[in-house]
């Protein structure tokens, strides 16, 4: 069963090809990371899967319930915390108990009431995660959801990306420039360069994943690699 | 923002708080610290005791209050001394009395509210017919093609030098000077209006269209209260220009109205009641500052503004 079904897709700006003729499918419940270097269109590729985008070549069939975590949390300073995550959907008793209770599987139950701009950006960040799994989307898609925040903050919201994705099940696409994220994160990683897939890599680590594991390392070398970018160099 | 109001600001980030931050860290470490300080001679404290504790004694409106109250005294001397003649300018007391004379005798009420009536009638329209050009250029593009190009035209007009053909139109009664006030006053609101609209973060409406929200809702829960700040700034200078619209256009074939009031008094060469008439003027413009302030408190709670030190 498969959430996305991508056949033949490309993309130019003003002639400018970003890629062409590329083929993806995700299935239900799978995490898919992609990874690039900047400026080879993986962000472009999320934002036609998620509707942003209509001016893309080829098709694309992806679920009704899908949503979106950009790189800033985007969320609406004059609106509160409850309420951002309510965007979108009617503004009753039920949708608010259920804003609720993504606030609490982030973690931020006590800031329902607080204004956006009192948050710190890793906190900022978790409404927009609770905003984005409060619909129950059958297909979520980051976009480089963790490159602004701190090391620290980034480990502790990648157990809580593993966490709410066991429990929700959607299939998820990762857009990433992160290798060591990609792997902790995926079932299957995805490599982006010059306009097609350079790499398509399943990862059969059991989780939680040790980046101390020579498993890890080696794939970490393969990624890289895969990349254009010399291991041995870092 | 002349004080600082607990509910619009988390307490971490009242300035106040910043400042009083280290005093019991270093009470707290004052005893491990004391035999190090000998060798740390050439060390200050952040910030000194002296420093945290300044300025908060004296209530903030009471030392606001200091500058005018001294401006008063002193002009009240040089009138009492005769260093300003009274025909110049008459002294405080004597713009008092003024204005209790013409309480008593109900004139002033009679000219101000005929004032204010016109002011904000004048202003309620220009407001409206703002917000509402502002609206349709701001949403959507035929309508910033057509009307934003005329209004930007019909800005550039000085508003007082329409006051002939504005006689012409509407005769000497209310509506000349209503009218002006509208003129006056629309453009303020629709420029900024306007620029506020466009100005809302495009990532935003992304954002909202992406999680389903719908056009009507995109305009009420994203456009409007992203344009609400720079709409406010406009209100501002709006309610200025209409005052000072009004000054104007009241000196002019007008029967009522503190500028009536004023005109009438230099025929006699009543400097009390001129100054007493300018004292309401700017009463009257403090006072609707600061309705706008209360406004900006209550409409924009969510920001996290820069207060001063």
């Amino acid at each position: 069963m498969s959430a996305v079904i991508a056949r033949g897709v490309g993309r130019s700006f003003d002639g400018r090809e970003i890629f062409s003729d590329i083929d993806l499918d995700i299935d239900r419940n799978e995490f898919v990371a992609l990874l690039g270097r900047s400026g080879t269109g993986k962000s472009t590729l999320l934002r036609a899967l998620g509707g942003l985008d209509s001016e893309y070549d080829g098709s694309v069939l992806v679920p009704d319930a899908r949503s979106v975590v950009f790189q800033e949390p985007r969320l609406l300073p004059w609106r509160r915390v409850r309420a951002n995550v309510q965007l979108g959907l009617p503004r009753n008793a039920r949708t608010q108990q259920r804003a609720d209770e993504a606030l609490a599987e982030v973690g931020l139950s006590g800031h329902a009431d607080a204004w956006p701009v009192t948050l710190s950006g890793g906190e900022a960040q978790r409404v927009a995660l609770a905003r984005a799994l409060v619909r129950e989307p059958e297909l979520l898609l980051l976009d480089e959801p963790f490159g602004a925040l701190d090391a620290l903050t980034r480990l502790k919201m990648h157990g809580l990306l593993r966490q709410l994705c066991r429990r929700h099940q959607p299939a998820v696409l990762l857009v990433t420039h992160d290798v060591d994220e990609a792997i902790v994160l995926a079932d299957r990683v995805l490599v982006l360069d010059g306009g097609r897939f350079r790499c398509d890599r399943r990862i059969e680590l059991d989780h939680p994943r040790d980046r101390t594991d020579p498993a890890f390392a080696a794939l970490r070398g393969d990624l890289l690699e895969a990349l254009g970018v010399d291991a041995v160099a870092i | 923002m002349s004080t600082v109001t607990p509910n619009l600001l988390t307490p971490n980030v009242v300035p106040n708080d910043l400042v009083a931050a280290p005093a019991p860290r270093a009470a707290a470490t004052g005893e491990p610290l004391a035999p190090q300080a000998a060798d740390h001679a050439d060390l200050h404290e952040a910030w000194p005791a002296a420093r945290r504790a300044r300025g908060h004694r004296v209530p903030r409106w009471l030392r606001r209050l200091t500058g005018p109250v001294l401006l008063l005294v002193g002009w009240q001397l040089l009138s009492s001394t005769g260093v300003v003649n009274e025909r110049t300018l008459a002294a405080p007391s004597q713009v008092l009395q003024a204005g209790w004379e013409l309480a008593q005798t109900g004139e002033l009420q009679t000219h101000l509210a005929a004032s204010l009536q016109r002011a904000f009638l004048g202003l309620a329209i220009g407001v409206t017919v703002g917000v509402v050009l502002a609206v349709i250029a701001g949403l959507f593009r035929w309508g910033e093609d057509i009307v934003d190009s005329s209004v930007q035209v019909l800005r550039s007009v000085p508003v007082l030098g329409l006051l002939p053909l504005v006689i012409i139109w509407f005769g000497i009664g209310e509506q000349p000077k209503v009218a002006l006030v509208a003129i006056g006053t629309m453009f303020p609101i629709y420029i900024n209006t306007y620029a506020g609209i466009r100005g809302v973060d495009a990532k935003l409406i992304e954002t909202a269209k992406t999680f389903g929200v719908g056009r009507w809702r995109l305009v009420r829960d994203v456009v409007v209260p992203g344009a609400v700040p720079q709409f406010l700034v406009g209100l501002r200078f709006a309610m200025t220009a209409a005052w000072l619209i009004m000054i104007v256009a009241e000196q002019i074939n007008a029967k009522s109205g503190l500028g009536f009031l004023m005109n009438e008094a230099r025929t006699w060469f009543r400097t009390d009641i001129i100054v007493l008439a300018l004292v309401i003027y700017g009463i009257l413009g403090l006072a609707t500052d600061s309705f706008v302030r209360l406004l900006e408190r209550r409409l924009l709670s969510w920001r996290r503004v820069f207060e001063g030190t």
